[in-house]
């Protein structure tokens, strides 16, 4: 028996990712839940600008690329469309919580029956390593040279926490992508984001930290060792918001 | 018994998995380069290895196989 | 029998939409166009169809890009400031080759402008409206029949040639009232096997991207996408002569101004000048030809629009400047009164005879 292997749904196509970025394990989570569920013949991706932009290359899916941030509303067309088929983005910080954050809070506002991977490693890896959203407060990044700065920059969007305040979102988690007990609580999480949309229970974010040790500076190793000690303090892991999981008697 | 096949060609060599497995018995061997220009992952004792698949768990380029 | 009945010329595209089968809406409101969303509002839910209001003019073409990926007949409306913020849309619909129909009830600017009638985003939608080498068929109704009937006609020329058609209609056109006759169409159906439907086991994954890495793939993408736009300036222009035959001044007009045009065409024709009328139905494809030929008879060119110029300088491109274009504008919101022209043409006239 083969008990670990790459998933169907995916191609064999080699990453274009970095040694040791994370995007990969996500990738391949993403693959396992649409294997898991048997939905690969009617689930359609789209991916995102930024390092995933080449996502469709490594699904055997139908899909699609979004303009910067736009992915959300692509969703909602391609699912207000077609409600039998599932829906999915796959988006970095940059693309959902800056320049897409209006499309990512209505869709969630709208609780479309769609589900969004959020990969957030708080930097812009594609363009070379720029500030994110989500950069951390004093991260040295290539347009924050001296430490993102409060009072410049201000602080952090926390997008679970930011989310999670909205009544019409299903589901919303935040797992990370940096040690095996993690990654095997992200493959939970995804798995779950993607069955709630089969079983027409509304939108669901999974907001899954990650690495990227080169426009970190680190080697794999440390970035692993980074995420757990700087990054996964400033963005808790765990449910945010989960619906089914309410207790709904409250006389 | 578990095998485990480490598709070496397609391997990035960052050695994510060497600190996954709980035996150590991964390693980084920098005088192997493959055609990518890396130094992938190698098995140093499979005797040893009880199959945990966290390896393969924490590969993210899909170049772990388990079987088990 | 389609009955005849009175409508406003936005409801009269929306309706027409529906019979040409789009069930699919994504648009935000805005002055002078919001009928078009307020009725479909109404309207879908009993067809079976999706109106939705969008966060924002960028979501709604978004979605619109959605729709259409999945294979379906989609729609969004918007004026002026809306369209810019579309044009990012718009771009990349062309990117993808995907079908949709954009609306864009134009009102006067630049900024937010005014919310009265205006031709002032000519340019903006004739030469495609977002980065990038691309095109979009742009369709010019002058009556609320048109409205209707240039609105079927734009979703069949949208999924036959897998481009953006746009109505480019003004404030008057959108809101004035006429009768107009609805006859149900016959849709040209057009196979959608690039469609992401999912793939069901049972074909090759369907890939939709405006994303080309490799330049020279990329400019194979291009070429060919020129080649279709050819096919379309060949094939799809359409225009309207009126009193053509021997008229020595043309003037050159579209929706809104086209009818004061022809007012005071008839006006001039009654006082014994030979004016005639060019009147653009498809802006792109421009009736280049059509011009090109007239300028071997007329000696006088009448630009009428409500925008600084902008569609003179695509009369003086068909002519190739053989003869004199005059500017006839008013803009701001002002709609040109017929005798404002008609002095004009009467202006022209002197000229040739002194």
């Amino acid at each position: 028996m083969i008990a670990t292997n790459r998933p169907h749904a995916m191609t064999a196509a080699q990453t274009h990712y970095c040694p040791g970025c994370t995007h990969g394990i996500i990738h391949r989570l993403v693959g396992e839940a649409i294997d898991a569920l048997g939905i690969e013949g009617r689930t359609i991706g789209i991916a995102p600008v930024g390092c995933a932009v080449l996502a469709y290359n490594y699904f055997n899916l139908d899909m699609t690329v979004a303009a910067h941030g736009r992915a959300p509303a692509v969703a909602t067309g391609l699912k207000r469309a077609n409600p039998e088929t599932i829906v999915f983005t796959y988006q970095g910080d940059g693309d959902l919580a800056s320049i897409g954050m209006a499309e990512a809070v209505h869709a969630a506002a709208r609780g479309e029956n769609i589900t969004i991977i959020f990969v957030n490693n708080a930097v812009y890896g594609m363009t070379g390593g720029q500030m994110a959203p989500t950069s951390l407060p004093g991260q040295v990044t290539q347009t924050s040279p001296y430490g993102r700065n409060e009072a410049q920059c201000g602080l952090p969007v926390k997008v679970c926490e930011m989310l999670a305040q909205l009544d019409a979102p299903e589901y919303i988690a935040r797992v990370a992508a940096n040690s095996v007990k993690n990654v095997l609580a992200a493959k939970r999480a995804i798995e779950k984001a993607f069955r709630n949309q089969v079983e027409g229970r509304g939108f669901s974010l999974v907001e899954v930290l990650s690495t990227c040790p080169t426009n970190w500076g680190k080697t794999p190793k440390d970035a692993l060792k980074w995420m757990e000690s700087d990054m996964i303090p400033y963005y808790p892991l765990g449910v945010y918001k989960d619906r089914s999981a309410v207790v709904t008697d409250r006389t | 018994m578990a095998k485990l096949t480490i598709q070496a060609e397609n391997c990035k060599g960052c050695g994510l998995c060497v600190d996954a497995c709980p035996k150590k018995i991964l390693r980084i061997d920098a005088d192997v380069i493959n055609h990518k220009g890396h130094a992938p992952a190698q098995m140093t004792d499979e005797s040893r290895c009880t199959g945990c698949g966290f390896c393969a768990l924490m590969c993210p380029d899909c170049v772990i196989t388990l079987e088990r | 029998m389609a009955e005849t009945v009175l409508m406003k010329g936005n409801e009269a595209l929306a309706e027409a939409a529906v019979l040409a089968g789009c069930r699919y809406y994504f648009g935000y409101p805005i002055t002078p166009q919001t009928e078009i969303g307020a009725y479909l509002a109404r309207r879908m839910p009993q067809v079976g169809g999706v109106f939705l209001q969008a966060e924002s003019e960028i979501a709604a073409i978004h979605m619109v890009y959605g729709a259409s990926a999945a294979g379906k007949r989609v729609m969004t409306s918007s004026s002026s400031p809306g369209i810019s913020l579309k044009s990012e849309g718009l771009s990349y619909l062309a990117g993808s080759d995907l079908p949709a129909l954009v609306v864009n009830v134009q009102r006067a600017g630049p900024g937010l402008g005014g919310i009265q009638p205006s031709q002032a985003d000519y340019m903006q939608a004739t030469r495609g409206g977002g980065h990038g080498d691309f095109r979009n068929i742009v369709l010019a109704p002058a009556s609320v029949q048109e409205m209707a009937s240039l609105t079927m006609r734009g979703f069949d020329l949208a999924d036959q040639y897998r481009m953006t058609a746009m109505i480019l209609a003004d404030g008057t056109i959108g809101q004035m009232m006429e009768p107009v006759t609805l006859e149900t169409p016959t849709p040209t159906l057009v196979e959608k096997p690039w469609a992401l439907t999912g793939t069901q086991g049972k074909r090759e994954k369907n890939i939709i991207t405006s994303l080309y890495l490799s330049p020279t793939e990329l400019e194979k993408k291009n070429l060919s996408r020129f080649a279709r736009y050819a096919a379309v300036q060949q094939k799809e222009t359409e225009y309207e002569a009126f009193c053509m035959d021997d008229a020595q001044i043309c003037l050159v007009a579209y929706g809104i101004t086209a009818r004061v045009s022809k007012n005071a065409v008839a006006a001039a024709r009654a006082k014994g000048i030979r004016a005639g009328l060019i009147r653009p139905i498809t802006l792109w494809p421009f009736p280049t030809e059509a011009l090109r030929q007239a300028a071997k008879t007329v000696r006088q060119f009448l630009s009428v629009e409500m925008s600084m110029g902008q569609m003179m300088t695509d009369i003086e491109l068909a002519i190739r400047c053989t003869r004199p274009v005059t500017l006839v504008s008013r803009v701001g919101g002002v709609i040109p009164a017929p005798e404002e022209v008609l002095v004009a043409i009467e202006r022209a006239a002197n000229e040739e005879a002194t």
